[in-house]
C-alpha cells in the first residue's frame, strides 16, 4: 500500500503574512496575501494556479481566493476536515493532483483571524441543527468539558498515570519551543524564552495543563505552492520534495475525545500516519533529521514521538529529558518555535518551517537536514508529510 | 507594509503644525458653566462657586476649576459632525486609511494660573507626535499626540494640555463582543443536540436513568450512541440501564473557560462503568485532592436548570 507518488511533487514556494493577535484585515485578504507571496517566491504567475487546497475550517472559499488572485481555470480544489488535523493533508491532495496530471500548480493555504474574530479556546457552542457532528459535543460540553485544552487534558492525565510523565515533562516541550521561537524573528514570542519554573508557575487552564502548555491564538496566513518535481528543477527555489504524505483516522476515532479506546494514551491515528509515511518513503525513524510535531498542547508531543518510533511506548519523557528536541539533540523539533512559540496557524506554519529546514534556510537550521517530518493536529483525524531534499 | 510607512510619513508632515484652526472660547469663563461642571464631577469646593469663600481663600473672586481648562474652547455639538475649521486633518488621514476607531489614551494638563470669571480662553492644538503602527488590544493603530496651548485675550499662556489618542482599525471582534455583552446574564446551559440516534440517551437521563446502547444481535455495548453496531453491523439495538457503579479512568479540573451554571474549579471525570463503557460527567461534592485514577464512583444526577438533568458521579 505504498502507491504514493514519492518525490514526484515538490514544494517550490512558501509565503506568509505576519503573525499577530489582530491582523486588522479580512481573512480573505490574509489568504490572498500569503498565496501571492508564495507564488512570487516560487516565480510562478498567479494566473497559472489551477489547483487550491485548504481546510474545511478555513473561511475563505477556493473560488474567492481564486478570483481575487486573478485565476483563470481552476481544475482541482478540495478541503480537508477535522481542524488542525488537516495540516499535512492538503499537501497530499496537491501531490496526488500534480502527479496525476490533474493540476499543474496547486496552492495550499490556511488563513485565519483566529485570535481577533473568534477563539477556539473560548469553548464550543453546538450548532442548533441535530447532526452527527453536533451530537458529538453533547457528551462533553454540557459537563463543562468544552475547550480543546480540556479534551486533550483528559488523555494527558491518563498518560501521566500510566507512563509516569509529569507536568514538567510537558513543560520541557514548551520550554524548547519557546527557546527556538526566541531566535525566530517571525515568532510572536521572538526573544521571549521561558524557563521550566515559569511553566510550572503559569496558571491552570485545565489541570493537568498549565497556560504554558497551550499554544497561542493567532491571526495570520501561510501558503505553500506545489508543482511537479520536474518543473521544480527549473524554478528559482531549491525544490523540496514531497517524499511521503498520509492521512489517518483509527479505532473508534472521535473528534478530540477518543476516550472509548482501550488505551487512550496512544494516538493510534498518528501511528497509522507514521506507518504509511515510512512505507511510502522507505525511511525509518533513524532517517528523520528534524521534526515539526504539532503542538497545540504540549502533552500530545509525547505520544507523537512514540508513534513515529523516536521513543518507546511511555518513554518519550526520557527522550525529551535527554535534550533530544534541542537543535543539537537527536531530533531537533519545532525549530520555528512551534505553535507554542511562533504562531498558531493550524499547523500550516509548521509545513513552511519544514520547507525551510530542507532548503537550509531556517533561522534555527539543522545542518544537513535531508528528511524532515511534519505532523498535523493530534487528537483528531490527522495527517503528516515527509519533506526531502533532492539527491 | 509600504502603505503603512507612507501613512506615517504623511501624518508626520503635520508634526509641529497646528492640528486645526485656532479657536477662541464662545463664552467667557462664567459661573453657570462652572456650576454645571462641578455638579457633574461632584466637586463641592466652594472657591469655584461662592465668592465669599473664594475671597477667604485668598482669591479676588470665584475661580474656575483648573481641570476645566479645555472645556472653554471645546467644539460645540453639531448633529451633522464637526465644522471644517474644527476638523483635524492628521486624524482624517487615519480615518481615510481605515483607522476609523478613536480612543483617548492620555491626558496631561499644566496650569499657569487660575481662570477667573470673564477670562476668555484661546486655544491652539499642535500635532506633537505620530507613532509607528502598533498592535494594541483594541486593534492595529497609531498613537497621535496633540499639544493644546491655552492663552488669554492678552496672548499670555494660561495652561497647556497633552492629549493622546489611538486611531485604530476597529476589529470585527468588537462587534461580536458587544453582542455577547448584550446577552442577558441567564445564559441557558448548553443543550445537547438530540438526533434519531441518541434521543434514547437524553430521554433516559431526564428519567434519571443512564442508558447504554446494546446491540440486539451480538450484545455488544456501545457509547456514545450510533445507529450501527461496529462489531456485527446490526442496525437493531436495545438499551441497558447502567448499574451506576464505575471507576475513574481519567479526570481534569477545569479553570477556563467557564459555564455560568457550574462551579469552578470544576472536576470532570471520564468514568469506566462497571458494564465496560466509558462516559464523561461531573464529580459532585469532592475536591480534586481526593481524586485518583481507579477510584470507585457512583452515579447520581444533577439538575443544572429546572427540568434539565445531567448525570454526575459521587465518590463511592
Ligand atoms: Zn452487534
Amino acid at each position: 500500500m505504498s502507491g504514493f507518488p514519492r518525490d514526484q511533487a515538490a514544494i517550490v514556494g512558501i509565503g506568509a503574512t505576519e503573525f499577530s493577535k489582530n491582523s486588522g484585515r479580512s481573512e480573505l485578504r490574509l489568504a490572498v496575501e500569503a498565496v501571492t507571496a508564495a507564488l512570487a517566491e516560487a516565480g510562478i504567475d498567479p494566473a497559472e494556479v489551477d489547483g487550491l487546497c485548504t481546510y474545511t475550517m478555513d473561511n475563505n472559499p477556493e473560488i474567492e481566493v481564486f478570483r481575487n488572485i486573478g485565476g483563470r481555470e481552476l481544475r482541482f480544489f478540495s478541503r480537508i476536515h477535522y481542524g488542525g488535523g488537516a495540516a499535512g493533508a492538503p499537501l497530499q491532495q496537491a501531490a496526488l493532483a500534480v502527479s496525476a496530471g490533474i493540476a499543474g500548480v496547486v496552492v495550499c493555504y490556511r488563513a485565519m483571524n483566529e485570535r481577533s474574530q473568534y477563539r477556539f479556546g473560548s469553548g464550543y457552542t453546538p450548532p442548533p441543527l441535530p447532526t452527527a457532528e453536533s451530537a458529538h459535543y453533547g457528551y462533553y460540553v454540557p459537563f463543562g468539558l468544552m475547550s480543546p485544552a480540556s479534551w486533550v487534558a483528559m488523555a494527558a492525565r491518563r498518560y501521566m498515570h500510566e507512563h509516569g510523565a509529569t507536568s514538567e515533562d510537558f513543560g520541557r516541550v514548551s520550554v524548547v519551543c519557546r527557546k527556538h521561537a526566541a531566535s525566530n524573528p517571525r515568532a510572536w514570542f521572538y526573544q521571549q524564552p521561558i524557563t521550566l519554573e515559569q511553566h510550572q508557575a503559569s496558571r491552570w487552564i485545565v489541570e493537568p495543563l498549565h497556560l504554558l502548555d497551550c499554544c497561542q491564538e493567532s491571526d495570520g496566513a501561510v501558503a505553500i505552492v506545489v508543482t511537479s518535481s520536474q518543473r521544480a528543477r527549473s524554478l528559482r527555489q531549491t525544490p523540496v520534495l514531497i517524499r511521503a504524505a498520509a492521512q489517518g483516522a483509527a479505532d473508534d476515532q472521535q473528534m478530540m475525545t477518543s476516550y472509548y479506546r482501550r488505551d487512550i494514551t496512544r494516538l493510534t491515528e498518528m501511528e497509522l500516519v507514521a506507518a504509511q509515511l515510512y512505507a511510502q518513503s522507505g525511511l525509518a525513524a533513524a532517517d528523520i533529521d528534524a521534526a515539526i510535531l504539532y503542538d497545540h498542547f504540549s502533552p500530545f508531543v509525547l505520544p507523537q514521538l512514540e508513534a513515529f518510533g523516536f521513543a518507546g511506548r511511555g518513554q518519550a519523557k526520557d527522550f525529551i529529558r535527554e535534550g533530544n528536541l534541542e537543535l543539537n539533540g537527536r531530533l531537533p523539533t519545532n525549530t520555528h518555535g512551534g505553535q507554542l512559540g511562533e504562531a498558531y496557524i493550524h499547523g500550516m506554519n509548521g509545513v513552511a518551517e519544514g520547507v525551510r529546514l530542507v532548503r537550509g534556510t531556517s533561522c534555527n537550521q539543522v545542518p544537513g537536514a535531508a528528511n524532515v517530518l511534519v505532523t498535523a493536529g493530534t487528537g483528531v483525524p490527522t495527517s503528516g508529510v515527509i519533506l526531502a531534499r533532492p539527491e | 507594509m509600504s502603505d503603512a510607512t507612507d501613512l506615517v510619513t504623511r501624518a508626520r508632515a503635520f508634526v509641529g503644525k497646528p492640528a486645526a484652526t485656532p479657536v477662541a472660547a464662545r463664552d467667557p469663563v462664567n459661573l453657570p458653566a462652572i456650576r454645571r461642571w462641578c455638579d457633574a464631577m461632584g466637586d463641592r469646593n466652594p472657591v469655584y462657586q461662592d465668592a465669599a469663600a473664594a475671597r477667604a481663600a485668598g482669591f479676588d473672586g470665584i475661580v474656575a476649576p483648573p481641570a476645566m481648562l479645555d472645556v472653554w474652547t471645546m467644539s460645540p455639538f453639531r448633529p451633522g459632525g464637526r465644522a471644517s475649521t474644527e476638523r483635524m486633518q492628521v486624524l482624517e488621514l487615519f480615518d481615510a486609511a481605515g483607522f476609523t476607531g478613536v480612543v483617548a489614551t492620555n491626558v496631561e494638563q499644566d496650569y499657569d494660573r487660575y481662570l477667573h470669571e470673564g477670562d476668555r480662553v484661546h486655544c491652539t492644538a499642535i500635532v506633537e507626535d505620530v507613532s509607528e503602527e502598533k498592535r494594541t488590544a483594541l486593534g492595529v493603530g497609531h498613537f497621535v499626540t496633540l499639544r493644546y496651548e491655552f492663552t488669554d485675550d492678552a496672548g499670555d499662556a494660561v495652561g497647556r494640555m497633552l492629549f493622546r489618542v489611538l486611531k485604530f482599525r476597529p476589529p470585527l471582534a468588537q462587534a461580536a463582543t458587544a453582542q455577547a455583552a448584550a446577552v442577558p446574564k441567564s445564559i441557558p446551559h448548553p443543550r445537547p443536540a438530540v438526533t434519531h440516534d441518541n434521543a434514547f440517551f437524553w430521554e433516559g437521563i431526564k428519567a434519571r436513568r443512564l442508558l447504554v446502547q446494546c446491540c440486539a444481535a451480538c450484545g455488544r455495548l456501545r457509547h456514545p450512541p450510533g445507529p450501527m453496531c461496529p462489531q456485527c453491523r446490526s442496525l437493531e439495538w436495545r438499551t441497558v440501564e447502567a448499574s451506576g457503579r464505575g471507576t475513574i479512568h481519567s479526570f481534569v479540573v477545569m479553570h477556563q473557560p467557564r459555564l455560568p451554571a457550574l462551579h469552578y474549579p470544576l472536576t470532570i471525570l471520564l468514568v469506566e462503568l462497571a458494564e465496560g463503557v466509558r462516559v464523561v460527567a461531573n464529580l459532585l461534592e469532592a475536591g480534586a485532592q481526593q481524586l485518583q485514577i481507579g477510584r470507585a464512583v457512583a452515579l447520581d444526577f444533577v439538575e443544572v436548570e429546572p427540568g434539565y438533568l445531567l448525570p454526575a458521579f459521587r465518590l463511592a
